[in-house]
Parts: C-alpha cells; sequence; structure tokens
C-alpha cells in the first residue's frame, strides 16, 4: 500500500504583465522612461511558472489541493490573471496598483507576496490549507531585476531553488528535487518544502489558453486587495535617472581583398 | 517573317516541362557570350555580374541558387547572373539583350512556386536584389514608392514605425521581393481584407524588352486617363517587360490583432463555421485560413509553430485559422468572445474546441502553423503543388478524391506518394492542393495530369489561383482560360515583345 501523502500542495504562483517580448522598445522623448502604449502580455517566465504548478497537478493529481495566481499591478493586469486562469490556475489576486503610480519595486513585491501567504496560512485551519510552494519567474523581461523570488525566500525563510529547468515533487517525503541551470550544465538540488523556485527558460513549453477553459476563467474567483490591506509601501527606493537606446549599430563595410582588409584594421588601431 | 519565327521559337520550346527542364535551344535566341559579358562590365560594377564565362569566370556553384527554383524542381543552365543596381542599368541590359536577342528571365527571391523565376535553357538571368531602396514613404497617405527589388519583410518594417502594414502578406516574406509579389500578382494572407494588388498598387515602372522605360510610378488613386496598362504587368510574370519601381498603397496598422485556430470535427463545418465567423465579426475578420489534418500534423512534425494540445486536437479532421485586425481592443474582443462563446454554447457546435492566443509571441506561433505548412511540405518530401480556385464546398471532396485516384494507381505509397493534403484561403476560394511524393515520379506526374486540370475545369474553376503559370502550367491554361483569351494575350505579348526576349516559356508555351 502506498503511504498516504503527510501533506497536500497549495501553490502560488506571482505573474506579472509586462510589455510583451515581441514589441520593439522605444524610449520616451524624456528619457524617463518606455512608451508603454504598447501590447503587453505575461512575463514569458511568469507564464512558465504558471505551466509548470499545471504540470505539477496533472502528474501529483490531487495531491495539489490549489493553484493561485497573483498578481501586483495596474488594473489591466487582471487579463494576465484571467490567461493564469485559463491555463488552469483555480484562483487569482489581484493587488491594484493605480495606473499612474510607478510599478513596484521587488522588496515591495517579495513582501506583498509574504503577506499574502502569511495571511493565508494564519487563517488555515488545517496545515493541509497552507501555501508551502512558490513558482515564479526568474527575472521579468520589463525590468530585468531578476531577485524577487530569492528576496521572497530570504524574507519568509524558506528554502530555495533558483532557475529551475526541471522540478520533481515529492509530496510524501515534503522535498523537492530541482535542476539549475548553471554556466555550462546543471546542478541538482535537493529541498525541503516550503520552496520557493524561479523559473529558467527550459523548464517548459507554456500550453495555449484552451477555448472552453478561456470560458470557464471568465467565473472563477478574483479576489482584489491593495497595497494598504497588506499593510505594505510602495514608496520607491530607486531613482531612474536616465534610460536610453542602445547606441544604433552601425553596417559593416566590404572589403575587396586581404590587404584592403588589413589596411583597414591598421587604421582602426590594430597593430 | 514574324510569325514564323514565332511559331519556330514555340515549336522549339519544350511542349511539357517536366522535372528538369529539357535543354532545347531558342532558335531564334541567342546565348549569352564573352563578348556580351565584356559588353556588360561597361556599365555594371563588378560585383553585379556574375558569369562562368571570362573574363572573371566564377565557379558554376555559385549560379546554383540562381538556376534552381525553391521547390527544387525547375533547373536552368544560364551563365551569367547580372545585379543592376538602377533602372537606367536594366534598360541598357534590356537594350542590349533585345538588339542581340538574348533571352532574359527576371528574378526576385526566387521563392515562385510554378518555376517562372529561373530559366527554360541559358537565358541571362537578370535579379532585382540590388535594386532594394525605399524612394518616398507619405505617413499621411500610405503610399509607398520602392524599388522592385525590396525585400517584402524590410517593407513591413519600414512602414511599421509610422503604423502602416504592407497590404500583401505571405509565408515567403522573408526572401520574396516586392516587385516578385506584383509579377506573380501574390495573392497571400491579407487578401480577404486588403484586396489583391491589382487595387493596391497605385504605379509601377517598367523596363520594357526594348530597353525604354515605362514610368508609370503615379501616387495617384484615382486616374481614369484611358488603358490603365500597368494592370498588364501585374501577373504577367516577367513576360512582358521587368518590373523597377511600384507605388502602393499601404493601409494604417490595425491597433489590435488577435487570432485563434479552431479544431472541426468535420469538415462539413467549414462552410457553415465560415458564414457565422463573417457575420459575427464582420468588419474586424481579416483572416479565415483552412489546414487539413494532414497538413497540420506536417506543419507540427516539421516544427513550425508549437502545437496545440493533444486533447485540442483529439477527433479534429481539420482546422481554421481565424485572424481579427481592428482598431480598438477592447472592441475586438468582446466581439471575438461573443463569438467564441456562441460557437462554443450552441447545441450541435460547430467546433470541438480551440485556442486564442494570449500574446503576440502565440499570435505568431498560430500563424506559424498555417505559414509553415508551404514549408513543411517542402521538408517532407517532393512537392506536387496545385494552386486552384474550387467552390469551397469541394475542398474536401477535391482533395480525398485525389488521393484515392492516387491509391487506385498503385501509387500510394512510401516509395511514391506519402501525403496528399489540403490547405488554403477560404475566404478566397484557393485551395492548395499539395501532393508528397518521395521523389518526382513521371508516373505521378501522369495521374495527376490532367486529371486535376480535369477537375478544376469542371468546376469552372481557375488551375493558378495565386501562384501563376510559370513554365509548370503553361500547357494546362486552356483548362481555365478560352481560346480568344489565350489569343489576346499572345498579341498583347508581341506588342510589348516582339522579339520574345521576356522570360520564354512561361505564361504561353
Ligand atoms: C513559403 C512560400 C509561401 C508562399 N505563399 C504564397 C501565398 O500565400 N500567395 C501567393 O500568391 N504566393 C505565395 N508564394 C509564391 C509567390 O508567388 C512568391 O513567393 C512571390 O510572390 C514571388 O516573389 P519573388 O520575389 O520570390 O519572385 P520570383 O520567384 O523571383 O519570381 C516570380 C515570377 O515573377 C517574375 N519576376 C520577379 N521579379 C520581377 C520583376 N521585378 N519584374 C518582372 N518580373 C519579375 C519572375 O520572372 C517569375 O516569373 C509562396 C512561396 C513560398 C516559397
Amino acid at each position: 500500500m502506498r503511504p498516504s501523502p503527510s501533506r497536500l500542495l497549495n501553490i502560488l504562483v506571482p505573474v506579472k504583465r509586462a510589455v510583451d517580448y515581441a514589441v520593439k522598445i522605444r524610449v520616451n522623448p524624456q528619457q524617463t522612461g518606455i512608451d508603454t502604449n504598447v501590447k503587453h502580455s505575461m512575463n514569458p517566465f511568469d507564464e512558465i511558472a504558471v505551466e509548470e504548478a499545471v504540470r505539477l497537478r496533472e502528474k501529483l493529481k490531487a495531491s495539489v489541493t490549489s493553484i493561485k495566481a497573483i498578481t501586483i499591478g495596474p488594473p489591466k493586469a487582471l487579463d494576465t490573471l484571467r490567461t493564469a486562469l485559463a491555463m488552469g490556475a483555480d484562483s487569482a489576486i489581484h493587488v491594484e496598483v493605480p495606473e499612474t503610480q510607478p510599478a513596484p519595486e521587488p522588496l515591495a513585491i517579495a513582501r506583498t507576496l509574504k503577506a499574502v501567504i502569511e495571511k493565508q496560512n494564519a487563517a488555515a485551519t488545517k496545515p493541509e490549507d497552507k501555501i508551502d510552494l512558490v513558482i515564479l519567474g526568474k527575472q521579468a523581461i520589463d525590468d530585468d531585476l531578476g531577485v524577487t523570488g530569492q528576496m521572497l525566500a530570504g524574507l519568509l525563510g524558506w528554502s530555495q531553488a533558483t532557475f529551475a529547468s526541471k522540478v520533481d515533487i515529492d509530496v510524501a517525503k515534503n522535498e523537492a528535487l530541482v535542476t539549475r541551470e548553471i554556466d555550462g550544465g546543471g546542478e541538482e538540488i535537493k529541498c525541503r518544502l516550503p520552496l520557493v523556485v524561479t523559473t529558467d527558460l527550459r523548464l517548459n513549453e507554456p500550453r495555449y489558453a484552451s477555448l472552453p477553459n478561456i470560458m470557464k476563467a471568465k467565473k472563477k474567483p478574483v479576489e482584489k486587495l491593495s497595497p494598504a490591506d497588506l499593510g505594505v509601501d510602495y514608496t520607491p527606493q530607486l531613482e531612474t535617472l536616465k534610460v536610453s537606446e542602445p547606441p544604433v549599430r552601425v553596417g559593416g563595410g566590404k572589403v575587396a581583398n586581404v590587404d584592403e582588409l588589413l589596411a583597414k584594421l591598421k587604421e582602426a588601431g590594430f597593430p | 517573317m514574324l510569325a514564323a519565327r514565332l511559331w519556330a521559337r514555340q515549336r522549339a520550346l519544350p511542349r511539357r516541362v517536366g522535372f528538369s527542364t529539357a535543354a532545347l535551344p531558342h532558335t531564334s535566341l541567342n546565348p549569352v557570350t564573352e563578348q556580351d559579358v565584356a559588353h556588360f562590365s561597361k556599365f555594371l560594377a563588378p560585383n553585379s555580374i556574375i558569369s562562368t564565362l571570362s573574363p572573371n569566370p566564377c565557379a558554376p556553384d555559385e549560379l546554383e541558387t540562381y538556376n534552381n527554383d525553391w521547390i527544387g524542381r525547375f533547373h536552368g543552365q544560364s551563365t551569367t547572373v547580372l545585379k543592376p543596381k538602377t533602372t537606367q542599368e536594366v534598360s541598357e541590359i534590356l537594350k542590349w539583350c533585345n538588339d542581340h536577342r538574348i533571352a532574359v528571365v527576371p528574378q526576385g527571391g526566387n521563392t515562385g512556386l510554378v518555376g517562372g523565376s529561373v530559366p527554360v535553357n541559358n537565358e541571362l538571368i537578370l535579379s532585382l536584389a540590388n535594386m532594394n531602396k525605399v524612394r518616398s514613404f507619405d505617413p499621411i497617405s500610405g503610399i509607398l514608392v520602392a524599388d522592385a527589388g525590396c525585400i517584402l519583410q524590410s517593407l513591413t518594417d519600414y512602414v511599421a514605425p509610422h503604423n502602416h502594414i504592407m497590404p500583401v502578406d505571405l509565408g515567403a516574406k522573408g526572401s520574396c521581393q516586392i516587385g516578385g509579389n506584383v509579377a506573380t500578382n501574390a495573392g497571400g494572407l491579407r487578401l480577404l481584407r486588403y484586396g489583391s494588388l491589382h487595387g493596391t498598387v497605385l504605379g509601377l515602372e517598367v523596363v520594357l524588352p526594348d530597353g525604354r522605360i515605362l514610368d508609370q510610378l503615379t501616387t495617384l488613386r484615382k486616374d481614369n486617363t484611358g488603358y490603365d496598362l500597368k494592370q498588364l504587368f501585374i501577373g504577367a510574370e516577367g513576360t512582358l517587360g521587368v518590373i523597377t519601381g511600384v507605388s502602393i498603397l499601404t493601409p494604417p496598422a490595425p491597433q489590435a490583432s488577435n487570432n485563434v485556430i479552431l479544431a472541426l470535427p468535420t469538415f462539413d463545418n467549414v462552410l457553415p463555421l465560415y458564414q457565422t465567423v463573417k457575420r459575427q465579426l464582420s468588419e474586424i475578420l481579416s483572416a479565415f485560413e483552412f489546414i487539413d489534418r494532414t497538413a497540420y500534423d506536417l506543419a507540427v512534425k516539421h516544427g513550425q509553430g508549437r502545437a496545440l494540445s493533444e486533447e485540442d486536437t483529439k477527433g479534429a479532421e481539420c482546422f481554421v485559422l481565424v485572424e481579427t485586425s481592428g482598431g480598438r481592443r477592447e472592441h475586438d474582443e468582446e466581439k471575438l468572445n461573443d463569438l467564441l462563446e456562441l460557437l462554443l454554447s450552441a447545441d450541435k457546435p460547430l467546433i470541438n474546441t480551440g485556442v486564442l492566443s494570449q500574446s503576440p509571441a502565440q499570435f505568431i506561433s498560430l500563424w506559424a502553423l498555417r505559414e509553415g505548412v508551404t514549408e513543411a511540405v517542402s521538408k517532407e518530401g517532393k512537392a506536387y503543388k496545385y494552386d486552384i480556385s474550387v467552390p469551397l464546398s469541394s475542398f474536401k471532396e477535391v482533395v480525398d478524391n485525389t488521393r484515392e485516384h492516387l491509391r487506385s494507381k498503385g501509387l500510394l505509397h512510401d516509395k511514391a506518394v506519402k501525403y496528399v493534403l489540403g490547405y488554403g484561403h477560404v475566404g478566397d476560394g484557393n485551395l492548395h492542393l499539395n501532393i508528397v511524393a518521395d521523389a518526382y515520379l513521371p508516373e505521378i506526374e501522369n495521374a495527376l495530369e490532367p486529371y486535376i486540370y480535369e477537375v478544376v475545369a469542371a468546376h469552372r474553376g481557375s488551375i493558378s489561383a495565386e501562384h501563376g503559370i510559370g513554365a509548370m502550367k503553361t500547357h494546362a491554361l486552356p483548362y481555365s482560360k478560352s481560346a480568344i483569351s489565350i489569343e489576346l494575350m499572345k498579341k498583347i505579348k508581341q506588342v510589348f515583345d516582339p522579339r520574345g526576349i521576356m522570360n520564354p516559356g512561361k505564361v504561353l508555351e
């Protein structure tokens, strides 16, 4: 007889609405930021995080009791939550930030996530209602800061497995085996739950949202919260001085023969 | 005299272009000689001439990409490729060729699918690749004037920051040139929305076979001053002159685009689905493309776009890609959602399920499944491509009957025909019927032709909806064009090209 799982998994998946990666970024004329009046979609690493949560459920079946998506962002970030719900999350939380306010920084995000987790875990009457796994992108492609997951693990005092390319969870043993992407290969680590996992590109290929699931997603619950509800301060600690475009690439030239090439190299200061 | 010479030339041309083009000489046309190359080098830059002839012979393999067509079915034996940089240079080349009766094949991106862009024998190849500058763009009217050799994708990129798009889009956009598009009157994926090039091309600059430059490069939307000569060059496949400049109307870029792939349990649902989609989406519908199961599976097999999940494709006989483009995202999404809800909640649903792109990246990926079929087919084997117009309701019947016909001839197996598949532009009544074989075999060809052309003729359809006639279908022209039409076409050819130097063996036999 198989041992019955000692506990059940509740997964929290933070997702961010970001400028889509297929969009060409344009810096505004004041050089204070970028033109955000362009197509947005879910940060690709977060899409991978949602996919991984859904796959874990497909694999572990009933051991995964809940998958909850959460976003901290402007009203339009609700679209991003709907996508997560259409991909297979059960419910969602939207911590709404006014459109005009600057995007909250990673530490503020990590504090918000911590507050949400602690709130839910404190309210949990049974241990199996507690959130014990957070899966999130290793970075967002808009600001590329890449620290939220680590900060969250630090604040919570949880294990962390960053840049994951493979995640196996043994619910009964309360353990996860994670392969991390490191320079030149992979590193396998074993960690105890509760755990924060940040996703790398190779972890999986996210699914399309199917029509029936998109329709179902419309009926799934989305809880709305404000930063004040969670007692988190979003006052920025960083100041953006200037945003500029990368220098325009100057096209190459053609040379007729090797001699000309050598001459050009000399001209350019090569010995 | 003239008639006799034409007759002689026609006789000399291969009547039937097969797997490799037969090397029959044009009796009245001359091959390129060293003297000719010497003459060209007087006014062309050295890097505009690639020739195996003296004084600077290149390695024969340098000419390979120019002599062989995209599907690998047609092979020319040209010795010389010229890549002029200006209209004036094109004019001087043609004048010389006309005077010396040297046949010329205009070549764009060489992505044509009917063997029109490569020589039948040893004609001179005139590549437009070096004429690749945008001449002007008016962001208010959206009128773009460009050299014929501009690559379609680069023009798309050029107008994008001005919030415009090219009215034509097709799978070959990374290689094909606007001049080639015009010369083939390419249809493509946006025809449903923006109409054909006969409407969007406002003017052309054409070098006539005798070297004269016909400047019709107007940017007028209205110009009713007699015969509209430029129309003759649109779809002439380089048989009347060389297009060197194109003036084209680019529509404003839609502010919002969405797409969805729908999985259908049976082909019979495609038509009612088309009706429903048209009614519900009306002005925002911009594409309605059909892919049968075989085509879909091949696209997935050859890595064209991310596949749908097994659950979503289970029991699907075919797929439809619907694209919307409009001015306001919320409005379009509401319409699209209403449609999808209607489709899913119907008592007798027309669709099994479907997927809706959630991001521009997924949008591209869904399109790749449709656009990638052409490429997947060519990776899978040797393709016989029939691009036909037949009534929508007969799409599946035509594909299935062709498969059965091949089976009855004992040709449906690993070493002969591997797949028979259909995909295409439902909105335009255009079916791409593809037969994928292990190798080009005369038995297969004999089984397919005239069988398919007869089927098309029985439906009063077109034997070439958008790819043209090229070298591949000259013999089949009578299935779609009456004797009177063909006679008039020949007269027009004679008026423009009395010596028959322009792309001989193409379009007309
Ligand atoms: C992957 C793929 C997808 C395609 N999809 C479509 C599609 O959806 N719809 C469609 O209609 N077609 C399609 N095609 C075929 C289509 O005809 C060509 O891709 C394109 O229009 C040809 O452009 P090109 O520059 O490559 O011309 P080429 O192949 O070089 O030439 C085609 C013909 O035009 C002539 N020509 C070229 N340039 C000039 C010029 N400047 N002046 C005079 N004559 C010239 C040539 O002599 C030849 O007869 C597809 C092809 C591929 C490979």
